[in-house]
């Protein structure tokens, strides 16, 4: 099976994040789980890219790959993460570069800020270390600039509030001191999993508003990893549908949402209840995901697909364009289909 | 997982629920990949745990038939066969096939019956100490309050005591009787009992099934009985068999200093007290009740541990991801 | 904070009032005491002369405040085996004891805080479970036998270390090694659990994600969160060490500490002298575990302070 091509944009040499057919295993007690089943796409600068699939998709473990901490019983077995056109993973220099990048240039916010802060340390405590290991910033100038972090993200009073500890925080303000600690080191990239999941919807507004700010001041790139499709239409300049460990569709946000390709994305998008249209019912996608203790033969989500061919058992599409920028892994609404305008004609 | 349907998120699909992959074990290492190895590892430490299991049965079924199976009568004094080594030695043979003391008394007789002094000793106490602990625990845990502060302080002030202390005081008025040994080893032990079974009152009694139970009229005892103590059944049967490796070597370590079994009755640690002297030509009287000792309350340990594994569904399943983390605490 | 640590002395005080009377009547109550001081045939007239010379004929009462006076003074009066005031003879063998103490401490925590911590790091793994199978063996193996087995073997078999008694390091070696094995046994299960416990959190996963050096995500993240467990651990083992495991290796390795000297005054029914060192051990275990209290405290400081011993909990 070939690998996936990397989109023309994608491969110009301009991007700043590459993944490049990214495999991760898990090896649990029924054997082998393969969470991430050849994931390819890429950031450029100053992009927002959003990763969207269910629980279980593989997009949190792709973003733990990217920042190298994917743990035991998983491993990545498979592809490649190129920085700046160069190997995060194979080779004699990705060790440095990883050392150089990680943590520095790409950054994280993760979900619960409760669970990610230490609450035994204090908030300032927690942004400086990272000063101070990346950018060697003495005590005095690493107190400084934490201060100035929080006044960024919007918590008053940066100096007294450093020396309090988590639990003096509440949630919202916990998520801003997660962002605080992501922007110390002025990241080119922000990883933000599932940034408002655990937060109150008006949180969660305030807390995308601050980013979407903060991504226009600092001209920062941003990969916003949610299942929530409409953060990613509101805030997301490209994106990518993920299913069962692979990527059924990536391109431009507007495109996706306008005319959804994927029969995936369209059930997703049927599934959303909306503001401007009356339901009687929300059409649910039939079916479950897949176990992926097992292997997967063809297209992971055929068995869920109203347009499902024997094609489509036997053999995974692979992602090809359909539009400027856009593609989609499906048999029967890919290139071949538009071609021949036929659904079950064989390649 | 219940279909939350909020405004804006991907329609449940009907999946069930699914942890995110990422959120299976972590530690510092990432090159790690478990496979084959952990089922052969599980078959191993389950043989471990058989064996100290066999080894345990043969230790009671050994006390419990004494009388019956031992060779000689422990006090019987033979001067003319004094301090005879084991059978396989030169010097030694089939009469006394672990050997004469120094007073030519058969040795494995002796430690049988040691065995039996040990273990009814040893078992008295855990018995007796588990049952006033759990009582205490229990009613201080549920009722809170006076009670509870006058429970934490008596066990502060055991606690003050720890080890031989206070047992060294009344010793030195009163030559102990395997009676007096098990009530004051008791002590040793009642209040990790209450401590334990207290902080688990504690929590059991916010669950939702005790409430109902309250406002349903159930007296007190009734809930302690069928509903908090249940939940309590495993930790607590680890705890007991936890403790009894604590009593066993509590018990020997007094029996050597003399403050524990007095003779006619004999226990292992006394033998080794009496054997000390003897130790460099006769070595066999200290190393074979000290062996005795030492894997049975070994054998104790690994099966106290094997229950604390599998008594804890969580642990159970973290067996097989590769990881094993015992937080007992 | 001070609030705290003021209250938890006046506990403390109140607890050594209750541990004074605990180990003044308790011998009185559990026997006999001045008929163990007698000879087996002794005239009632003999009885009344030793009450008498000892000032044990006064009401109990009155002598009972004479103790807690006098305990405050540490004066608990003369030992009747050694005929000096009971507190030289502690003073006189003090030491000794701390010295042996000490040095199974010392060893304890060099040898088992950082197993504990590499095994924890490297969970089930051959060195891992290695580690744990020896300490286990540790903990199962009584001290006095363990003695006596490292006696055999370095002192007669192997002759490199002297038997017993006390003088150079050559004789310190093989009884505070006995006396530590036992803690290292039981101090390095709890460490690596801790520790594994710990490395799971999800604030580790935050550490890692900041790419911090290793030595910083394990020994500050980690530990400082497992640190309170660890202390109250060490804490206990110290508390146990004194308590009993002193006596036994002192006996073992006729080491001239406190824990013969205790022994002796059993065979000899000084009650006056068992006294005087029960009172003193029993209050030195309450003011260690006011300071575990403490440092628990200190490490966590989530914890509510109007709560009373943690440990309890």
């Amino acid at each position: 099976m070939p690998t996936p091509q990397l989109m023309h944009s994608e491969a110009s040499g301009a991007s700043l994040l590459e993944v490049d057919d990214l495999r991760v295993d898990f090896f649990g007690r029924l054997g082998r789980v393969q969470a991430v089943r050849g994931v390819t796409f890429a950031i450029t600068p100053g992009e927002t890219f959003g990763l969207v699939g269910e629980s279980g998709s593989g997009k949190s473990v792709t973003s733990q790959a990217i920042l190298g901490i994917v743990d035991a019983p998983g491993k990545v077995a498979g592809g490649d993460i190129r920085w700046n056109g160069h190997s995060l993973l194979h080779g004699q220099d990705s060790k440095a570069l990883r050392r150089r990048v990680l943590g520095k240039e790409i950054s994280v916010v993760f979900q619960d800020p409760m669970a990610s802060l230490n609450p035994v340390l204090q908030i300032g405590t927690q942004i400086t270390e990272v000063l101070r290991h990346h950018l060697h910033l003495s005590r005095r100038a690493a107190v400084e600039r934490a201060a100035e972090l929080l006044s960024l993200v919007g918590i008053s009073n940066p100096r007294r509030r450093m020396r309090q500890y988590p639990g003096d925080f509440s949630g919202g303000m916990r998520q801003r001191v997660l962002i605080a600690m992501a922007l110390a080191c002025e990241p080119k990239l922000l990883i933000a999993d599932e940034p408002t999941t655990a937060l109150d919807v008006t949180i969660q507004a305030q807390i995308m508003e601050l980013l979407a700010e903060l991504r226009s001041t600092l001209d920062l790139s941003v990969l916003l990893i949610t299942h929530d499709l409409a953060l990613v239409a509101q805030f997301c300049d490209r994106m990518a549908v993920m299913y069962a460990g692979t990527i059924l569709e990536k391109g431009p946000t507007a495109s996706i949402f306008a005319s959804p390709v994927s029969p995936y994305t369209e059930g997703l998008l049927r599934a959303t209840p909306r503001l401007d249209v009356h339901l009687e019912r929300l059409v649910a996608i039939p079916g479950e995901a897949p176990d992926l203790r097992r292997d997967v033969i063809g297209c992971a989500f055929h068995p869920r697909c109203g347009l499902a061919t024997p094609q489509c058992r036997d053999e995974a599409p692979t992602l090809l364009n359909v539009g400027v920028d856009h593609e989609v892994a499906c048999w029967n609404r890919g290139p071949a289909h538009e071609e021949n305008g036929c659904a079950d004609e064989p390649r | 997982m219940s279909t939350n349907i909020r405004p804006g998120s991907v329609a449940d699909t009907g999946m069930g629920s699914t942890s995110r992959s990422g959120e299976t074990r972590r530690g510092p290492r990432t090159d790690r990949g478990r496979g084959s190895s952990t089922v052969l590892r599980q078959i191993l430490r389950d043989k471990m745990t058989l064996a100290a299991a066999i080894l345990l049965c043969l230790v009671v079924a050994v006390a419990i038939l004494a009388p019956l199976i031992a060779p000689h009568d422990p006090t019987q004094q033979v001067l003319g066969r004094r301090l005879r080594p084991p059978a396989l030695f030169s010097g030694g043979d089939w009469t006394n096939p672990l050997g004469t003391d120094s007073l030519g008394r058969d040795f494995l007789s002796r430690l049988m019956y040691g065995a039996r002094s040990t273990l009814l000793v040893s078992l008295g106490v855990v018995i007796l100490g588990s049952l006033i602990g759990t009582t205490v625990g229990l009613i201080a845990g549920y009722r809170g309050g006076v009670t509870d502060t006058l429970v934490m302080r008596l066990i502060d002030l055991q606690m003050a005591f720890p080890g031989l202390l206070l047992i060294l005081l009344v010793v030195s008025v009163a030559k102990p009787t395997r009676l007096t040994l098990v009530l004051l080893l008791s002590l040793m032990i009642w209040h990790v009992f209450a401590r334990h079974v207290r902080a688990w009152t504690l929590s059991a009694r916010s669950n939702v099934f005790v409430e109902a139970a309250r406002m349903s009229g159930a007296r007190t005892p009734r809930i302690l009985v069928r509903h908090v103590l249940p939940n309590l059944a495993s930790p607590l049967l680890t705890l007991v068999v936890l403790s009894l490796a604590t009593i066993m070597l509590a018990e020997s370590s007094l029996s050597f200093l003399g403050l524990g079994v007095q003779p006619p009755n004999t226990s292992w640690g006394l033998e080794i007290n009496t054997g000390r002297q003897y130790i460099f030509d006769s070595w066999w009287l200290v190393v074979l009740p000290g062996l005795a000792i030492s894997l049975t309350v070994l054998a104790v340990n690994v099966l106290g541990n094997w229950l604390r594994v599998v008594l804890d569904p969580q642990q159970s399943d973290k067996r097989f991801v590769g990881e094993q983390s015992t937080g007992a605490r | 904070m001070l609030r705290y640590v003021i209250r938890r002395l006046l506990m403390g005080a109140a607890v050594v009032f209750v541990v004074s009377a605990v180990v003044f009547f308790v011998p009185r109550l559990a026997g006999d005491p001045v008929q163990s001081m007698l000879p087996l045939d002794h005239t009632p007239e003999q009885r009344d002369a030793l009450e008498k010379s000892l000032g044990w004929d006064r009401p109990l009462l009155t002598q009972f405040w004479d103790f807690l006076s006098g305990a405050a003074r540490l004066d608990f009066g003369d030992s009747v085996w050694q005929r000096r005031p009971a507190l030289e003879v502690i003073s006189d063998r003090l030491p000794a004891t701390l010295e042996l103490a000490g040095a199974a401490i010392l060893i304890t925590l060099i040898v088992a805080l950082p197993l504990g911590v590499a095994a924890a790091l490297r969970p089930n793994s051959a060195a891992d479970r290695l580690v744990t199978a020896l300490a286990l063996v540790g903990f199962s193996i009584p001290l006095f036998f363990l003695g006596l087995i490292l006696m055999l073997t370095f002192s007669v078999w192997l002759g490199w270390l002297p038997t017993s008694g006390r003088g150079s390091l050559a004789h310190l070696v093989l009884p505070s090694v006995a006396l530590a094995l036992n803690g290292i046994g039981s101090l390095t299960v709890l460490t690596r659990s801790v520790m594994i416990e710990e490395l799971n959190r999800p604030w580790i996963r935050t550490a890692r994600a900041k790419n911090l050096p290793f030595r910083r995500t394990v020994g500050v993240h980690a530990l400082k969160n497992a640190a309170p467990t660890i202390v109250t651990g060490i804490g206990l083992d110290i508390i146990s060490l004194v308590a009993t495991g002193v006596v036994i290796a002192e006996v073992v390795f006729a080491w001239p500490g406190l824990g013969t000297v205790a022994l002796v005054a059993i065979t000899r029914n000084d009650l006056v002298l068992l006294q005087a060192l029960v009172f003193c051990a029993a209050t030195a275990v309450v003011l260690l575990n006011i300071v575990i209290d403490l440092l628990y405290k200190l490490f966590d400081p989530r914890i509510d302070y109007t709560q009373d011993s943690v440990r309890s909990a």
